[in-house]
């Protein structure tokens, strides 16, 4: 996959959120890090088109408009992703516009189930789910729709230690390539490129092993 | 009718298509309160009872059905033992308790995506203006987001008590408007990640 972002610029309320971003994206996984209100969420939103940039462009591959019917969102809160009240239904509402026949529907929902090896959970209902749990069925929500790209908005915020390391593990087996906004910086130590936003520009741009140091260095009091 | 969540089974009523339940329970809804007789609210009471024994249900549903209501149950009584008299008064009280229990029964036995396709299915000859899928999807999100709101409530009335306000409205609701229309956002802008307009 390749995300290009030519000279992308956003505005919010007469405040500068991003200026002038110029990235081309192909790793299989990426980070983005920063500080609170740096613009790392505005960025991520970008990728499937939740923002629309007010100056420059954002392609994925051939796509400019249409980008969220390749590019797969998973929010921090999975309750607020999660719309229906059984599992099966609300992995089935994600593919209600593919217009899918009810046997399609069914067996990806099986086949996506099993992949993150929660298909005991296919009839369960939803609020009564643990927040591991949650975010599972929030990862198989978006994954039933095959999209090209995932990305993930602090997905481990919301997570326990043991349900971090299972999310940590999952989102290594995922086939499809991630980016990740995400203040846990142990979760990106694997990555292959990392990028560091500060007052809504790129501010460092490499491998972890380089990037996450210096910024654990410069926040370290 | 939203109080509870749909509890899986494999009765008549559970399979029953969900447009014709909710054709069923307007009628009896209407029946009840149209035919005002003595006679018709033991019938609707005996068939709403009837009702949940075939779809495996028993008494403790029925009464978790209606309990959101109690309160203002009992205003409704006394207000009639007021105006009227006991007879009418129980009477009255009865009428909301059958439609409560029904209501609840198709509650219990119909999925979201279910009920959803039954709205549709009764939209179905509606004006091509009238945005269907939206009703609809609207009327799942109700389903879902009920227990959410309710959990978020506790919390809020949590955190309230432990700083001596879990009486005070205004310190229980704003915080938690505040924070639905929060999640509103959020969810608006999930609904239109996953692919949807």
């Amino acid at each position: 996959m390749t995300m290009i972002f030519d000279k992308v610029s956003v505005t919010r309320g007469g405040r500068d959120v991003l200026r002038e971003i110029s990235l081309t994206l192909s790793e299989h996984r990426i980070g983005i890090i920063g500080d609170n209100g740096s613009g790392k969420s505005t960025l991520l939103r970008l990728f499937n088109g939740l923002q629309k940039p007010n100056t420059g462009s954002v392609r994925f591959k051939d796509h400019t408009d249409d980008l969220r019917h390749h590019v797969g969102f998973v929010f921090q809160n999975p309750d607020n992703q999660i719309v229906y009240p059984m599992v099966e239904e609300d992995l089935a509402f994600g593919l209600k516009s593919r217009k899918l026949s009810k046997d399609d529907t069914d067996a990806r929902i099986q086949a996506v189930l099993e992949e993150l090896g929660i298909g005991h959970l296919r009839t369960r209902l939803t609020h009564e789910l643990s927040g591991g749990e949650k975010q599972l069925v929030a990862l198989a929500g978006v994954l039933v729709t095959q999209p090209e790209l995932i990305v993930f908005d602090e997905p481990t915020t919301l997570l326990d230690l043991r349900n971090k390391t299972r999310f940590m593990r999952l989102l290594g087996t995922l086939s499809q390539p991630a980016v990740v906004v995400s203040h846990d910086l142990d979760l990106l130590m694997g990555f292959d490129r990392v990028l560091l936003i500060e007052d809504g520009c790129i501010s460092q741009d490499g491998s972890p092993d380089m990037v996450i140091p210096a910024y654990r260095a410069a926040r370290e009091c | 009718m939203l109080t509870e969540l749909y509890i899986p089974g494999d009765s008549p009523l559970h399979s029953a298509r969900p447009a014709w339940k909710l054709a069923a329970l307007f009628a009896f809804c209407s029946t009840v309160f149209i035919v005002a007789h003595p006679l018709t609210l033991v019938i609707a009471l005996v068939l709403a009872a009837v009702g949940y024994m075939m779809a495996g249900l028993n008494a403790s549903h029925a009464f978790a059905a209606i309990r959101p209501a109690l309160f203002v149950l009992a205003i409704i009584f006394a207000v009639q033992i007021w105006l009227a008299d006991l007879g009418t008064a129980t009477y009255v009280t009865l009428r909301f308790v059958a439609l409560l229990a029904a209501a609840g029964l198709v509650t219990y036995t119909t999925t979201a995506s279910a009920f959803t396709d039954g709205i549709l299915a009764l939209l179905s000859k509606a004006p091509a203006w009238v945005p269907r899928d939206k009703i609809a999807l609207a009327m799942s999100l109700v389903w879902r987001f009920i227990p959410m709101i309710r959990s978020q409530f506790e919390e809020v009335r949590e955190a309230q008590r432990a700083r001596g306000l879990d009486r005070n409205m205004v310190a229980l609701l704003v915080p938690l408007i505040v924070r639905i229309l929060k999640n509103a956002d959020e969810i608006a802008e999930a609904i239109e990640a996953r692919s949807l307009d």
